[in-house]
């Protein structure tokens, strides 16, 4: 590690200076693995509060999943939460202080397995947070199990004969199912794979947080990622894999851009 | 002198969490003690005092909702009954590993699983034993009277924030549901953010300001040895809980032969076996655990030289009597009397117990 660490430190001196990173982002070097997306999000997620200037109201949360450790990354206060549960711990936050900025940041198996009704009744409440979902198909800190996004087919350590309908059920496409509350302000889905889809995605990030400031409802940003040590690709292939496996079952795009609901539209009469 | 009003007990927990100064009530509805969040929402505390109160889409939700508000440094509560605090176990040994302050009412039915909604005792084993995983303790009050649900909610905030742990109420049905006369303490503010900048400025989540290192509210540490030290930290606290906060009552023990020992709704029943055995002429004292956790074993282990025998009065199949013959040591006789299923047994019934199993067993 340290003698990692050592030829990283050599490298990185002003002649070399293309890029300088966030200032929100401190120089420990992050766990993930080469090739996976996290460390682009955490970038993008850095950058968005730094040029808003909001890191002293910003509080994110980090349930368990291989991004459990993103407080070790980002300057800003955390709260780690159980699997699942970030966005009820997002909503007790905003709650008792509704001037503050609250985000999550959760896998695929924390957001759409196991915290799935946290996540439907944060969005369908309409909480006033921002939901940043990783979704890369499989569970990457217990060691590439099927996750509720894994494709039929795909191969991972519960899955050893590829995922198979009758067994495991289909991929959930729990970004489509949330476009349809009306408590959700923002629902889109990005990914990271190449500098243009990074700048889309990072645009979008930025507009999940103000539509939080404009008290809009819940915004929620899906970024379609990659996992080479999961799916046993280099970071080459895995894009590539992403790219021609992924994006046909979950497409790039917006699913919804506007605001929660009105109420008049479900209410009683009279 | 507060106002004086006859109340229901749960109604007076909500009273009490308003009256106090609390910021958030996050619940769901389960009997019997779902006047709590009802009676919260009556009142409307946002429009006075400010107080969050929200109902959440299970116990599990309300429980992390608990967990995030507190960390954010504020009061905050939630109240359910047993299945429901079976279902928060995870979140409550969470908020322990991350040392988050918060009160917790269990206001106690019968089990296991679905079991009754009639009152039980059945859960204090969950409430004084962990009920969640890992080594965590919480401090536990039994409160007796409608009154003590009301001071508890005062005492238990209090109690919180000064060994930052959750705190458990653990009443059950008949203490819930029961209406008494309680004397309400006057409406206190909640704190402002710089009483909690205070209070808990050092670790709270309210934003990283550039002049303090970002705060991490947390259970997760991958080094055993800090992870061991984590743990030692926590064991010292507990320990400072066994020396500062156990609570009990004595009546009539100074000249006992027998003592019984009972909490909650079961010490009120066990308050009239000391006067019918009395009358009786048999010298019967009660000792009333007032915290479970930490359990008041000195004064158990000084009466257990001078008495005859003690008998543990509970409404569960003998889940303190354990606590108690720790205590005791083997240097006196101790012996269990209990129902379950939600019944509550009558004095004369437990006389009736305390003969057959102490006095002439």
């Amino acid at each position: 590690m340290s003698e990692v660490a050592d030829r990283i430190k050599e490298i990185i001196n002003p002649e070399n200076l293309v890029y300088a990173k966030s200032p929100l982002l401190n120089d420990d070097i992050m766990h993930y693995c080469p090739g996976c997306s996290h460390g682009v999000v955490h970038r993008l997620i850095a950058e968005v509060i730094d040029e808003m200037g909001i890191q002293e109201q910003t509080i994110g949360v980090s349930p368990v999943g291989c991004a459990v450790f993103a407080y070790n990354y980002i300057d800003i206060d955390w709260q780690e939460a159980a699997h699942g549960r970030a966005p009820a711990v997002a909503t007790g936050i905003k709650r008792v202080m509704p001037e503050k900025v609250v985000f999550t940041y959760q896998g695929d198996g924390d957001l759409a397995a196991i915290g799935t009704a946290e996540t439907f009744h944060a969005v369908n409440r309409g909480e006033n947070i921002v939901m940043i979902f990783i979704n890369n198909a499989i569970y990457g800190m217990t060691g590439g199990q099927m996750a509720p996004t894994t494709l039929i087919g795909q191969v991972t350590a519960t899955t050893p004969n590829g995922r198979n309908v009758d067994l495991n059920g289909y991929p959930l496409r729990i970004t489509e199912l949330l476009a349809q509350l009306p408590g959700a302000a923002y629902v889109t889905r990005q990914s990271v794979q190449n500098p243009a889809a990074v700048r889309k995605a990072k645009k979008a990030i930025r507009k999940a947080f103000e539509i939080q400031a404009m008290k809009k409802g819940t915004a929620f940003v899906e970024v379609v990622s990659t996992c080479s040590s999961g799916w046993k690709l280099n970071p080459v292939e895995s894009n590539k894999w992403m790219e021609e496996n992924m994006f046909p079952q979950y497409p790039l795009g917006d699913l919804k851009d506007g605001s929660r609901a009105d109420a008049g539209l479900y209410s009683i009469k009279g | 002198m507060g106002e004086l009003r006859l109340m229901k007990g749960n109604e007076v927990i909500a009273e009490a969490a308003i009256r106090c100064g609390c910021d958030a009530y996050f619940g769901y509805p389960i009997t019997p003690q779902s006047e709590v969040m009802e009676t919260l929402m009556a009142n409307r505390p946002w429009e006075d005092t400010g107080m969050v109160v929200l109902q959440a889409e299970s116990e599990i939700a309300s429980i992390h909702m608990v967990y995030g508000a507190a960390g954010s440094g504020k009061r905050v509560m939630t109240s359910s009954s047993s299945p429901g605090i079976s279902l928060m176990a995870e979140g409550i040994s969470y908020m322990a590993g991350a040392e988050l302050p918060c009160v917790i009412v269990n206001v106690q039915r019968g089990g296991p699983g679905l079991g009754t909604i009639q009152p039980s005792q059945a859960d204090y084993n969950q409430a004084t034993k962990g009920g969640g995983h890992g080594d965590y303790s919480l401090l536990v009050l039994a409160p007796a009277s409608v009154q003590e649900m009301h001071d508890f909610v005062v005492l238990g905030f209090e109690l919180a924030f000064k060994y930052r742990n959750p705190v458990m109420i653990l009443a059950d049905g008949v203490i819930g549901q029961l209406m008494e006369k309680v004397v309400l303490i006057d409406q206190r503010p909640r704190w402002t953010n710089e009483q909690i900048a205070e209070i808990s400025g050092t670790w709270a989540t309210t934003g990283k300001s550039k002049n303090r290192k970002k705060h991490v509210i947390t259970s997760l540490e991958m080094d055993s040895f800090i992870m061991e030290n984590n743990n030692l930290r926590l064991q010292a606290k507990y320990d400072q809980m066994k020396d500062e906060e156990v609570r009990f009552e004595a009546i009539e023990c100074d000249d006992a032969e027998y003592i019984m020992v009972a909490f909650g709704s079961a010490a009120r029943i066990c308050q009239k076996t000391v006067q019918i055995a009395r009358q009786k002429g048999v010298k019967v004292g009660l000792i009333r655990p007032i915290t479970l956790l930490p359990f008041p074993e000195k004064i158990i282990a000084e009466y257990a030289t001078k008495v005859k025998g003690f008998l543990s009065v509970e409404f569960n199949a003998g889940q303190m009597v354990n606590d108690i013959r720790l205590a005791v040591n083997g240097k006196t006789k101790v012996e269990y009397f209990g129902r379950m299923g939600g019944i509550v047994p009558t004095p004369d019934e437990v006389e009736a117990a305390l003969e057959q199993k102490l006095i002439r067993g």
